[in-house]
């Protein structure tokens, strides 16, 4: 009898008893275990024979099978094969990229939300229209560009500084940070085909450059939806003495907003990071040789032989550590940045 | 020294247009000036010649092709008459839209907007409805990608919120080994699609696999996954649950522990049952950020392309390709136009839904933060 109270035991609510822990603990486990099998078995692969392989399963090394290092020797010394290449150029463009789009970005974001914006629709409305015509010209009648260009931008800025002002229905702050989130819905191949052919006709494609900025303006609209919510939380009364001591808006920013902000900003640094590392599709479009990142590394290495697991395993392995040391490392950062998307969002 | 302080004045008066600009003139480049320039190519037929790319306008020949045209088996699959159930889904469906109707015609907040709103709404969930059950539940019905999309779509993210949230459930009692836990499950969510399209080709090869003595066992070793459609797509799908149901933990174990403690106290002194808790205050104050991870994950699983393409190559046939692969394949055989209009059609049904559905769920939401 003691022992059953001492099974269903609780202290508080939340709290749970060791009879109920049992059932808990074990669909914990077989999550934890569905999370991590998958893993386990592009190590294991990965220091297999290529005989070991095709046998059959084998699970446990050094009791199965004889792990052997062959694999990794060959994607790494073989110099055909030319696996840091494409590394570096992941590390390169992801980092590139990533501090980039923060610094434009959370510039944005502390805009939206210290400073008041009134665009006019009328304006607006005008631009895209200008827009339109301008391509429909260039489309069309295959004017020079650059004319178009030229012409385009001198009837807005004439339209801003004369007619504009007859109009006084306008925007808010809110609508414009709408309006960059809600770039984040439009589908990557929509816009990928008029990227390809601007790079194509400028020789651009397969350089750093034009990747990074395109992986850059991916990710604002993430870093202007994640940094303006930091930057709600910021008290204003320190910017306001600065501003009172004849402080720019520049000084204040680096001086005093920034570094209030470094939890947002590594959390936001951390999740665009992950999702420079991983893109696939933007790559697959913009790079050929010297760019080629590791995520089309892997997809291309689909022989005509059949895959050759055990190739790739090592491959795949050396692309998801490194984000798995950061994932355990900083954790908390990382969930820090995604809460506040979704749970104040 | 004068001419200095003038000058970072008129840069300090500049400093609202400098903070943002640039965020301004990248998005305005690379989202609406593509934006424009594709459904230009959409509208026209593209052809490459010496030194660049020539531009044919032929209107909407492109996407006629792919909706009533010869590209129709690819976008919108394949027709059949609609079999009984069929039909009593769809009049189910229409009664549930009257009823909907009238109940608003018969409340006091009518407005034009929010009639139109509704027709669109109803009219385009009618169509996609019926498109669904001609392709899926007739015998001859095949589906295009925008069903297989679709179904990624709806029956993935319901999967993946739904075992999220049971999960979160369990993990929010305060047990040992919490953070360990949290810290597992976080892993899926940072690998890349493509490594994770190679991890389940790997793991289902149906003789080297690490699951081949279990469907040796079934007897089922002389048959594939990869050429059985339901099977392909099911394999798509579990990739993708795989990596995304950890977002749905996090973020709705974050939701759950923001939740006060005293009303549940207080609810279970009064003798209330575990279900009755959730649905009368767990519920309730979840019901926000649910609405907000669905809707952040609709918006990503509708662009959907690294894990059919690597996993499938968007076979057997057409089983698994979305619109976004439809979109590259046509692409990679150089017929651009045909890729943007597909583009532009994946835009459309993504806009669609998402703006429904955020409008169907904004009045539970306000009732909520209430």
């Amino acid at each position: 009898m003691k022992i059953w109270n001492y099974l269903n035991k609780k202290r508080n609510i939340d709290d749970i008893s060791v009879l109920e822990s049992i059932p808990l603990y074990t669909i914990l486990g077989i999550w934890a275990f569905i999370c991590l099998f998958p893993i386990y078995w592009v190590l294991i692969t990965s220091f297999k024979e290529a005989y070991v392989v095709n046998q059959g399963p084998f699970y446990i090394p050094f009791i199965d099978f004889q792990p052997s290092l062959h694999a990794w020797e060959f994607v790494f010394l073989q110099e055909s094969l030319n696996t840091l290449k494409p590394f570096f150029n992941t590390v390169f463009i992801a980092f590139i990229s990533a501090i980039v789009s923060l610094f434009i970005g959370s510039m944005a974001g502390y805009a939206l939300v210290r400073i008041h914006y009134r665009p006019k629709i009328a304006s607006i409305i005008f631009f895209l229209l200008l827009l339109i015509i301008g391509v429909f010209f260039v489309a069309k009648y295959g004017q020079n560009w650059k004319i178009v260009l030229v012409c385009g931008l001198s009837i807005f800025i004439l339209f801003l500084l004369t007619l504009s002002r007859r109009f006084s229905s306008s925007l808010g702050n809110d609508d414009i940070g709408f309006w960059m989130i809600s770039q984040r819905i439009l589908p990557p191949v929509v816009v990928v085909i008029p990227i390809y052919i601007f790079f194509q006709k400028l020789g651009m494609l397969d350089t750093y450059s034009a990747i990074i900025i395109t992986y850059v303006a991916i990710n604002i609209p993430i870093v202007v939806w994640l940094m303006r919510d930091f930057f709600f939380s910021i008290p204003i009364d320190l910017e306001e003495n600065a501003a009172l001591d004849g402080a720019t808006r520049y000084r204040i920013f680096t001086t005093i907003v920034l570094p209030l902000a470094k939890p947002g900003l590594s959390a936001t640094f951390m999740l665009v990071l992950i999702l420079c590392w991983n893109e696939y599709l933007l790559s697959l479009f913009l790079s050929m040789t010297d760019t080629q990142t590791l995520p089309l590394m892997i997809a291309s290495m689909n022989t005509t032989r059949g895959p050759q697991w055990w190739y790739m395993s090592v491959i795949i392995i050396t692309m998801i550590i490194p984000v798995i040391v950061m994932a355990l490392f900083l954790y908390r950062f990382i969930i820090r940045g995604i809460l506040v998307g979704a749970v104040k969002g | 020294m004068t001419i200095k302080t003038t000058l970072g004045e008129r840069l300090d008066k500049q400093a609202p247009l400098v903070f943002i600009l640039p965020s301004v003139i990248i998005i305005l480049f690379f989202s609406i000036f593509p934006l424009i320039v594709s459904l230009f190519i959409a509208l026209s037929r593209l052809k490459f010649v010496k030194g660049g790319v020539e531009l044919k306008f032929i209107g909407f020949l492109n996407f006629k092709k792919l909706i009533f045209g010869s590209q129709q088996y690819h976008l919108l699959g394949t027709f059949d008459q609609l079999t009984p159930i069929g039909y009593i889904i769809i009049s189910l469906f229409t009664l549930i839209i009257f009823v909907w109707f009238i109940r608003y015609f018969k409340s006091q907040k009518i407005s034009i907007t929010g009639s139109i709103g509704r027709i669109v709404v109803s009219g385009g969930m009618f169509f996609i409805l019926l498109l669904t059950l001609i392709n899926l539940t007739t015998p001859k019905g095949l589906p295009g990608t925008l069903v297989v999309t679709l179904v990624y779509v709806f029956i993935g993210v319901l999967v993946q919120f739904l075992v999220g949230l049971g999960l979160a459930l369990l993990c929010v009692k305060k047990i040992r080994g919490r953070s360990f836990f949290r810290t597992v499950f976080f892993i899926p969510m940072m690998i890349t699609p493509v490594g994770i399209a190679y991890l389940f080709r790997m793991l289902t090869d149906m003789s080297k696999g690490p699951f081949a003595p279990i469907v040796t066992w079934f007897g089922f070793e002389e048959s594939s996954w990869e050429v059985i459609p339901w099977g392909a797509r099911t394999a798509v799908m579990i990739g993708d649950a795989w990596q995304w149901i950890p977002f749905m933990f996090i973020v709705l174990i974050a939701g759950l522990e923001s939740l006060p403690t005293e009303q549940k106290e207080a609810a279970l002194m009064d003798g209330a049952g575990g279900w009755q808790i959730f649905r009368d205050i767990t519920w309730p104050t979840l019901l926000p950020v649910s609405v907000t991870i669905i809707l952040i994950r609709l918006i990503e699983a509708f662009k959907i392309i690294d894990l059919p393409n690597v996993m499938t190559n968007g076979g057997p046939g057409i089983a698994t390709e979305s619109l976004s692969l439809h979109s590259y394949f046509n692409w990679r055989t150089m017929d651009l136009s045909g890729s943007a209009a597909v583009g532009y059609l994946l835009l459309i049904v993504a806009v669609f839904i998402c703006v429904s559905f955020v409008n169907l769920l904004k009045n539970k939401i306000e009732l909520a933060h209430r």
